[in-house]
């Protein structure tokens, strides 16, 4: 949540915006009501989340812009549960959804890798999970979507009515229509708990193959890697495959309360320096072995190890980071992969969250992030001019070989860069162009990537 | 616990509904929009509470509290217990310029209140008994010039809320009063954020502890207990100077 920062003589309060990042920063009016509605006029609107987002997809296009948080949108219209069909307000978090729907026996289809996300952001993002490979995106589960156009209409969309306006809205950063409602279908599970097998991989390719071997039989697959290891050693880690436990496997276990942990002040940046996140990584691969191990964990341990940790991105200091995610496809093979964590590795720049994931076929959705290949996720501290370089030598790489990159995650990249590794982008165009046509919804991403006017 | 509830909709009202609904307590919401109520009966019935029906009340026509009592009674067969969360709020120049809406606010937090509670205690303590709580404010604690005729109303309302409590304790009803501390909500929207600010469902997990307690009266946060402890025992000198 920003802190207010001013208040001007009987006007607005602003506030300091900014991503999970923490960088870049931006002031905005926040309004979060109960309602989700439009206000009267023309003024620019960012529709917001959470604030999981880790660039500026949520930051208002211009100084004092109205934000439009969505949090206290947040009730149920109701659930069948029959079917596991929810219908929510757009700004319901997949964390709520987990509290009152585990203990029934329900799960949500797709997670990111935090639950501290709304329903709205699932769409706006079309987020994706360590069940890409064989559920696809999130927006694979929804089955309409109501949104708050710029005209002030009221508009409902799915995979059977406005087609053209859902496609653009799964993955369209919110810049097609305010997200009001969501109805999706949640999935069945036994028990609250994970079966997790994990072994330790040598190299990339043992990754990959590992990746690739496991994804037929697990419903959840996702790799750690040591992206500073060099030469031989690129791509070694973690290989983690999960699926939900069964009754019999989850035994009598009893969830243990999580312990309040939470990160109460912005690092300083030596903490982050290269020698100890290696130290981290070598850390985390060494006590590992090649081992496979197999355990029960709770559903929290495996898909949100970070959210144990609040405001962990205070770990980056004052300055923040930015997280790179780009795909690149199946035919490219490993050695692109290879590419990046070298590049990265001789730049000494990556921390130690990297996480690479092999996705399944790309959705009908025009922006949607996933396509058929391999994802590599990394947190890059804030160092300013060098960081923003090193994403342009990446996302160079990324355009050589027909990859893209994840909006949900991007502070810096160019539009003509975007534009070039985004084939679809325009036909997205042209339905916001039908939709929205003064650009009512803009951010400052939007202005950054899509040419918005601030 | 079968509750009727006014202010379910909103804030910490929602966020108190929600914990009692999932725990499996019957509710009844009362309140001024309909539609509200309706949107807000089905997000608890998905929550987990047994079927939620409602009714119109509105704390500024106390001409209605029977029937809508009567109602509660019905769906409930009958209530024993009433929450008040709801009430009227703005800013103190908003009140100071506006007469019209500073009497509307008096009436319903104040008047409409302390009645709806008296009736409804009234009618627990004929059947054995019963728990009101309502939502009072740290703001009728002490005055301060920036808010002090809402914090009036709820002064009023606390004192009377004690009263309440000593009255019909030993006829078996119980009433709890919350002072809630700044908390982030709908409401206070727009103000700004003083230190120790709380949120609605950490206020309504120990507001649902207190009930079942049986305290009279609970500051939320609880932090603010001891604020108020301080900012109460200021000298009059000192309360002329500050400014909030």
């Amino acid at each position: 949540m920003g802190r207010p920062v001013e208040q001007l003589s009987g006007g607005p309060v602003l506030e300091e915006v900014a991503g999970w990042g923490r960088h870049p920063v931006g002031r905005g009016r926040v309004e979060r009501p109960e309602h989700l509605t439009l206000p009267a006029g023309v003024e620019p609107v960012v529709p917001r989340g959470l604030g999981r987002a880790y660039g500026d997809p949520a930051l208002p296009s211009r100084e004092g812009g109205l934000v439009l948080e969505s949090t206290r949108a947040d009730r149920i219209r109701s659930f069948e549960p029959a079917t596991g069909r929810l219908h929510c307000e757009a700004g319901l978090s997949l964390a709520e959804i987990l509290r009152v729907f585990v203990p029934r026996g329900w799960f949500p289809p797709v997670t990111p890798g935090t639950k501290f996300v709304t329903v709205g952001a699932c769409v706006a993002c079309d987020v994706h999970g360590k069940n890409h490979h064989r559920d696809g995106s999130f927006g694979s589960f929804v089955d309409r979507v109501t949104l708050r156009v710029a005209d002030g209409r009221l508009v409902e969309c799915g995979p059977d009515r406005e087609r053209g306006l859902f496609l653009a809205t799964l993955g369209g950063m919110g810049l097609t229509g305010l997200i009001v409602e969501v109805i999706v279908r949640l999935k069945r599970i036994e028990s609250p708990w994970i079966v997790l097998e994990t072994q330790g991989m040598a190299s990339l390719g043992a990754m990959m193959e590992g990746l690739r071997l496991s994804a037929a039989h697990w419903p959840y697959t996702v790799g750690w890697i040591d992206c500073l290891a060099r030469g031989a050693d690129v791509g070694r880690g973690i290989l983690m495959r999960g699926r939900h436990a069964t009754h019999v496997e989850a035994g009598t276990r009893r969830a243990r309360p999580a312990l309040p942990l939470r990160v109460p002040f912005d690092a300083p940046e030596w903490l982050l320096n290269p020698l100890l996140m290696r130290g981290f990584n070598r850390l985390y691969a060494w006590s590992h072995g090649t081992a496979l191990r197999r355990r029960v964990v709770s559903y929290d341990r495996f898909f949100y190890p970070l959210d144990a940790i609040g405001e962990w991105n205070r770990l980056y200091g004052r300055r923040g980071l930015l997280q790179y995610q780009c795909v690149l496809p199946r035919a490219a093979g490993s050695p692109p992969v290879a590419t990046l964590l070298e590049r990265l590795g001789a730049a000494g720049a990556a921390s130690f969250l990297a996480v690479i994931k092999d996705c399944g076929p790309a959705s009908d959705a025009y922006l949607s992030f996933p396509m058929e290949g391999t994802t590599l996720a990394l947190d890059l501290p804030n160092r300013g001019a060098a960081t923003e370089a090193l994403v342009h030598e990446l996302n160079a790489i990324v355009i050589a070989n027909r990859g893209r990159v994840y909006l949900a995650k991007d502070a810096v990249t160019r539009a003509e860069d975007f534009a070039r590794m985004e084939p679809r982008l325009g036909e997205w165009r042209a339905v916001r162009e039908r939709w929205d046509p003064a650009r009512r919804f803009r951010s400052a991403q939007s202005v950054r990537l899509f040419g918005d006017p601030a | 616990m079968k509750v009727a509830m006014v202010g379910a909709t909103r804030g910490m009202g929602r966020a108190l509904a929600r914990r009692l609904a999932e725990r499996g307590d019957a509710l009844f919401l009362l309140g001024r929009d309909e539609p509200e109520l309706a949107l807000s009966a089905r997000d608890l019935e998905a929550r987990g509470g047994p079927s939620v029906s409602h009714a119109r009340l509105d704390l500024g026509e106390p001409a209605g509290f029977t029937a809508a009592l009567d109602a509660a009674d019905q769906a409930l067969s009958p209530f024993d217990a009433l929450v008040v969360t709801g009430g009227l709020f703005a800013r103190q120049d908003e009140l100071a310029a506006d007469p019209a809406r500073l009497a509307a606010l008096l009436h319903a937090n104040f008047t409409g209140t302390v009645l709806l509670c008296q009736q409804a205690a009234e009618r627990m303590a004929a059947r054995g008994g019963g728990l009101v709580c309502a939502f009072g404010s740290v703001a009728g604690d002490r005055a301060r010039r920036s808010n002090y005729l809402y914090g009036a109303s709820k002064a009023g309302l606390a004192v009377a809320l004690d009263g309440l409590d000593l009255a019909y304790r030993d006829r078996g009803v119980r009433v709890l009063c919350v002072k809630p501390g700044f908390v982030r909500t709908a409401m206070t929207a727009g103000l700004p954020v003083p230190p120790l600010a709380g949120e609605p469902d950490a206020v309504a997990r120990r507001v649902v502890a207190a009930m079942d307690a049986g305290r009279h009266q609970i500051y939320a946060p609880g932090i603010w207990r001891v604020v108020m402890l301080v900012i109460r025992a200021l000298p009059r000198a000192v309360m002329r100077r500050v400014q909030f």
